[in-house]
């Protein structure tokens, strides 16, 4: 089976849920802070997308922008993530 | 309180009476008992009358005995008995014991400064026949509404654009800059609105019309310049806080109909009920909103507040279809987009009121503006001081403690809060620092609007442009104060919430805090006595010890809100579905048919939405409203066969 990128499925997340599916020439490097992706819900929608989608579990003291704050950053962070869990597989799309 | 209309001829033609009328037909609501209208060759006044004071004698529009001066007026002057008895003493003489005939006589003796006399909530224009004059003014705070247009032949103006949208030659097209504005700052500049043709007098202004030339001046300024010395004990001015406010109360019950209040359950509205039960001593009906949700809910304060005073009190209970079912009225009475559905509420309460037999009620607006109540003013204070050391790990939870209901603050990492809250160095120097969090969020919402409507955005330079000279003089604080009380406190707080929800069922409110003695006590009063360290209200909690109970001086402030975007989307098939429809959001041509999609379908999935979103859906809706009701179906104003119109045809 076919799977999408995560890189692609972060990004499509993060272009309907905080940029009104515009969007907005964002780049994979781009900061979301800088870009002012984040608004006030911040980073915690994002979070439970990961957790929903990928079954991973994000601890607290992984909320930093070094893994969070880019579609790169968030992608890298999420293959480390499942690397380290190989059980842990995608759930769904 | 009253609607009022009028227009000047600019070429030679004369005023037109059935014109005059179909304005007054557009906002009947305002003035339910009476109408007039007043036409004297190129000028013609009209008004809708909703008696309160002098009710046999105070018709409109008024002519000043045998003389040349007429007025029409909403609005009441409270220090209207002081400056009668004094006019009296120089030698006028009264035909009625209202108001409204002071105004003229007044106007008589001082001319356009006559204005800086009135203690009061006031929009009127008064026509001097003798030097071909209109004269307009609205009061300092901008409690009560004053709307303007010019056409090709004609000055307009009215307390309600639908009533100048009523006339021929009314462009009635959405102004973008006034969406770029509201999309920013919640409301438009003054005297920008929301459409591209009607202008606002901006509160504390006054306008002439004379030789086909219009003129538009201030009469009065927000000043927070501190006065030397501007020192003095907690104790002693509260002392001169509390007498105030007794006396601003005590002229605001002047009335000759019964007066009620709204009574929120916080500190502000209790403080002007157990002011008002003081004075008037006998029981006072009070009024208040309740929701099913325990997280906007404040009744178990009402019911405390009420039995501590001794009140009869009602209230509303708000579940989200009625808030849904009524939003499209509010927004017709608003007559500007709005972000939250905070109104509709307030539009059922004011409905509460007048099924009850009141038409007049006192309300609390002012206290948290002019006192420091307000959480925008303790979270610039607490981002100040996270600004003044950035690496601190705990100076950042003092805003998470700051909003305890907002889930996504709380688990938010530093980095994250830092640029959420604009806390870097270059935002500390910026003049709007306290407002950045709040204007930023809400600029996000332009991310909806099509590409033809996002070309303007020029709103902090307007912004920039319209303050006070000695603005970066002040305190940050005060700066901030100055922000909230200049324009979300006219444009959105006694406007959407205030006059057009509580007109819409013909009742009047007013507002002890926005005596502007109180306002210019309070623009005085140093920072450190409004929010001490970080309890807000400081002296205004200290003047009220003993005045009303322990538990609601002491609370925590809760702000006023009510169920947003989930009012709406809950069920399939509602009105809202339609409205936000592709096809409908193409046609209009403001928003972006896919990015709105994109937001019903964040709602339509149940999962969390943000404020952000709420903000984006009660807007977008809103807006939508706006083009439905204003520029597809165009007010009309067709008067009914059983409104009575008392004519004053003099023609001279």
């Amino acid at each position: 089976m076919q799977t999408t990128p995560i890189s692609q499925q972060v990004r499509a997340f993060v272009v309907e849920n905080y940029l009104f599916g515009r969007d907005e020439g964002l780049g994979d490097e781009d900061s979301f802070l800088e870009a002012g992706v984040i608004d006030s819900t911040g980073v915690l929608e994002l979070v439970a997308f990961l957790e929903e989608r990928f079954g991973v579990k994000v601890a607290n003291d992984e909320l930093i922008t070094d893994n969070l704050d880019s579609i790169q950053k968030v992608t890298a962070y999420l293959q480390s993530k499942l690397e380290a869990a190989p059980v842990m597989q995608e759930r769904s799309r | 309180m009253c609607g009022i209309c009028g227009s000047l001829s600019l070429d030679a033609g004369a005023a037109d009476p059935g014109l005059l009328r179909r304005m007054i037909g557009t906002i009947r609501h305002r003035g339910p008992d009476a109408t007039g209208v007043y036409t004297d060759g190129a000028v013609g006044l009209g008004h809708a009358r909703l008696s309160i004071i002098d009710v046999a004698g105070g018709s409109q529009p008024m002519q000043i005995a045998d003389g040349p001066l007429w007025i029409t007026f909403n609005g009441e002057i409270f220090n209207y008995i002081e400056l009668r008895e004094e006019l009296i003493r120089k030698g006028h003489r009264f035909a009625t014991r209202s108001d409204t005939e002071v105004i003229l006589h007044l106007y008589q003796e001082e001319g356009e400064r006559c204005v800086e006399r009135l203690n009061g909530q006031w929009a009127f224009a008064i026509w001097d026949a003798n030097r071909r004059k209109l004269f307009l003014s609205r009061d300092r705070l901008g409690v009560r509404p004053l709307f303007y247009t010019r056409t090709a032949d004609r000055f307009l103006f009215a307390s309600e654009i639908k009533a100048l949208l009523a006339c021929p030659g009314v462009d009635c097209a959405l102004d973008l800059e006034a969406l770029d504005q509201i999309f920013t700052f919640w409301v438009t500049l003054p005297p920008r609105t929301a459409f591209r043709n009607i202008q606002q007098l901006p509160p504390g202004h006054s306008l002439v019309v004379e030789d086909g030339r219009i003129r538009v001046s201030a009469y009065w300024r927000l000043d927070f310049t501190p006065e030397e010395p501007a020192e003095g004990s907690a104790e002693r001015l509260g002392a001169e806080l509390l007498e105030l406010l007794r006396d601003a109360t005590r002229i605001r019950l002047r009335s000759d109909v019964p007066v009620g209040a709204y009574l929120s359950g916080g500190l502000d509205s209790t403080v002007v009920t157990a002011l008002a039960r003081e004075a008037a001593g006998d029981r006072l009906r009070t009024f208040s909103v309740s929701f099913d949700e325990a997280e906007f809910d404040e009744s178990a304060y009402q019911r405390e507040a009420s039995a501590f005073l001794g009140t009869q009190h009602s209230d509303v209970r708000c579940s989200h279809e009625e808030i849904a079912e009524v939003f499209p009225d509010v927004v017709w009475h608003a007559e500007q987009p709005v972000l939250r559905t905070a109104p509709a509420p307030l539009f059922l309460l004011s409905r509460l009121v007048r099924e009850s037999g009141f038409k007049v009620v006192l309300s609390g607006e002012g206290a948290d503006e002019m006192f420091g109540g307000y959480d925008i003013f303790k979270e610039a204070k607490i981002r100040r001081f996270w600004g003044r050391s950035p690496e601190s790990a705990w100076r950042p939870l003092l805003l998470k403690r700051l909003y305890p209901y907002m889930n996504g603050i709380q688990r938010q990492p530093a980095a994250y809060l830092q640029r959420f809250f604009h806390v870097r160095a270059e935002d500390l120097e910026n003049p709007f620092f306290s407002h950045l969090p709040r204007w930023e969020l809400t600029s996000k919402l332009k991310m909806l609007l099509s590409d033809e409507a996002r070309a303007e955005t020029g709103a902090y330079a307007a912004l920039r442009e319209s303050l006070p000279d000695s603005f970066g003089a002040w305190a940050p604080f005060h700066q901030a104060e100055y922000l909230e009380t200049a324009h979300l406190l006219p444009g959105y707080i006694l406007s959407s919430q205030g006059d057009r929800v509580a007109m819409a069922h013909s009742v009047e409110g007013r507002y002890p805090f926005l005596d502007h003695r109180v306002v210019e006590f309070a623009a005085k009063l140093p920072p450190r006595l409004k929010m001490k360290v970080l309890d807000q209200k400081h002296l205004l909690k200290h003047a009220a010890r003993g005045l009303i109970p322990e538990s609601i001086r002491r609370r925590h402030k809760q702000p006023y809100r009510a169920p947003d975007g989930q009012s709406f989307l809950g069920t399939p098939g509602g009105y809202a579905e339609e409205m936000l429809s592709p096809g409908r959001i193409r046609r209009d041509g403001i928003f972006d048919s896919k990015a709105v999609s994109a937001l019903v379908r964040k709602f339509r999935t149940g999962r969390e939405t943000s404020t952000k979103d709420n903000m984006a859906l009660v807007g977008v809706l809103s807006t939508e409203i706006l083009m439905d009701r204003f520029v597809h179906r165009r007010p009309s104003g067709q008067i009914s066969e059983e409104d009575q119109f008392a004519a004053h045809g003099m023609r001279r």
